[in-house]
């Protein structure tokens, strides 16, 4: 595997969340009645930071929860390696919040489509809304995202790697060759 | 850590590693069963069927609710209305219920080893809910999981099983389970309920349970099982409750924190004493919760072996 392009820095992932924390609360007129979930784990990672984004602009903390979406695959049989099962971490009441997804990479859709599933088997949001880091296209699904940090056109060939400090000891979006 | 068995046979056969894997597993299909909707669809079009040789409530219902927790669609053939009492054999019925098409099978036996015959005649799942005087692992994993949650951890417990050790498989299911994860064992019961060669699995032997308990963090009290009429003797029960039973006086003389488990079904007045059953001490009905997480990681988990091999 070889790396071709670094395409996000720490700097342009910081000014993208930002930005996103922006579009997040012009969109939603504030940070009310507002929840963010992330997509275990980089999803989660970033989760995280939002917040953290949207306290610093309104000064609110709004609850953040953690979706293990592993049981809710499609493709559990014809996985090559074994995934682990992991805790979902959703402490508070989902019921009429409106919901921010948050996922690293969106790509064939097939995650969201788990996330939405095990999501509304907690409760029947407001609204559930997708902001992802980065968009590659190539959808399997009919998803879109209604934030995202930056558009990549790929090939199928090509895989986007998000690194985050939090796991991976620093902040960068690149593009590797498979 | 990758979980490779076909099958689910004993805690003898897995590694420290596999164990931990399981609990592990475990924990997280814990958080499952708080959500307002159990369910999850990781084995959906799956089928389990629990085949019963043994009258077995808790652990029958506890096995399908873990099944359909998981979307698994259950079929439960006790041995009383089956073609068993037309006489066939174990591996002919093994084998019919894989050609229905079952994915994972898990079997109640009162032969040790019937388990893994049907293991090795079949390519589908085995999972032992209990053979014989031989193992019981899922029991031995709940109650161990009971355990790391209310201690935080397994290495260095002193545990007690104190009860009819000559026929319980859950005895032997978790002195190999606990000495692999590092605990110390210690079995305790009536010389004639202690079994010749236990003390080689790597339990200490005591026939009192005063001294047993003095250090222990825990103890798992085991049934007297008066229903397995062999020659073994078995002592009277008001000497036994008098001489063995966990009571509220004997617990005053011991760590203040002492965990008391029991796998059920308990005799109240016999191996313990009411108040101590409903007591601070005891988790016998989170050891019936946790029975549930323990199970669904175990099918999720050999389920997936299925997956990796084919």
């Amino acid at each position: 595997m070889q790396e071709k392009a670094k395409l996000l820095d720490v700097e342009t992932i910081a000014r993208s969340l930002m930005r996103i924390a922006h579009e997040i609360l012009e969109h939603n007129r504030g940070s009310q009645n507002l929840a963010i979930v992330g997509i275990r784990s980089r999803g989660a990672h970033l989760a995280r930071r939002l917040a953290e984004c949207i306290k610093k602009i309104d000064n609110k903390e709004i609850p953040v929860g953690i979706l293990d979406i592993t049981l809710y695959r499609d493709d559990l049989t014809l996985l090559a390696a074994q995934p682990v099962v992991h805790k979902t971490e959703i402490n508070f009441d989902i019921q009429d919040k409106n919901i921010i997804l948050v996922d690293d990479v969106l790509y064939t859709g097939r995650t969201i489509r788990c996330a939405l599933s095990e999501l509304i088997d907690f409760g029947r949001p407001k609204s559930i809304q997708l902001a992802v880091l980065v968009d590659r296209g190539h959808r399997e699904l009919p998803i879109r995202a209604d934030y995202v940090g930056k558009n990549i056109p790929t090939s199928q060939d090509e895989m986007v790697e998000v690194h985050l400090a939090e796991v991976d000891g620093k902040d960068e979006v690149v593009i590797v060759e498979r | 850590m990758l979980w490779t068995k076909k099958d689910l046979l004993g805690l003898e056969y897995l590694s420290k590693e596999e164990i931990e894997l399981i609990l592990e597993t475990a924990e997280s299909f814990k958080e499952v069963t708080t959500r307002e909707i159990k369910k999850v669809p990781a084995l959906r079009g799956k089928t389990v069927v629990n085949l019963f040789y043994e009258p077995s409530t808790r652990t029958r219902v506890s096995f399908e609710v873990a099944a359909k927790r998981l979307s698994a669609d259950v079929i439960n053939i006790a041995v009383e209305t089956s073609s068993v009492r037309k006489g066939e054999t174990l591996i002919d019925t093994g084998k019919n219920i894989q050609a229905l098409k079952a994915d994972i099978l898990v079997v109640r036996h009162n032969c040790s080893g019937a388990p893994a015959l049907l293991a090795r005649s079949l390519a589908i799942n085995v999972v032992n809910a209990g053979d014989g005087w031989h193992e019981h692992p899922t029991q031995a994993l709940l109650d161990i999981f009971t355990l790391k949650e209310k201690l935080g951890r397994i290495e260095g417990l002193r545990v007690v099983i104190v009860g009819d050790i000559a026929h319980s498989r859950v005895c032997r299911s978790n002195i190999w389970g606990l000495s692999k994860l590092g605990a110390k064992v210690t079995v305790c019961a009536p010389e004639m309920l202690i079994p010749p060669g236990i003390g080689e699995m790597g339990a200490a032997v005591t026939c009192d349970i005063d001294e047993a308990l003095k250090d222990a963090d825990a103890v798992n009290v085991l049934r007297m099982q008066f229903e397995r009429d062999e020659p073994t003797a078995f002592p009277e029960q008001l000497e036994y409750f008098k001489n063995y039973g966990i009571t509220e006086e004997r617990l005053k003389r011991v760590k203040r924190n002492i965990i008391v488990m029991h796998p059920g079904p308990i005799n109240r007045g016999v191996e313990i004493a009411s108040v101590v059953a409903d007591g601070q001490n005891s988790v016998i009905l989170e050891q019936v919760t946790n029975g549930i997480a323990v199970r669904m990681a175990v099918l999720f988990l050999v389920a997936q072996a299925n997956e990796a091999k084919g």
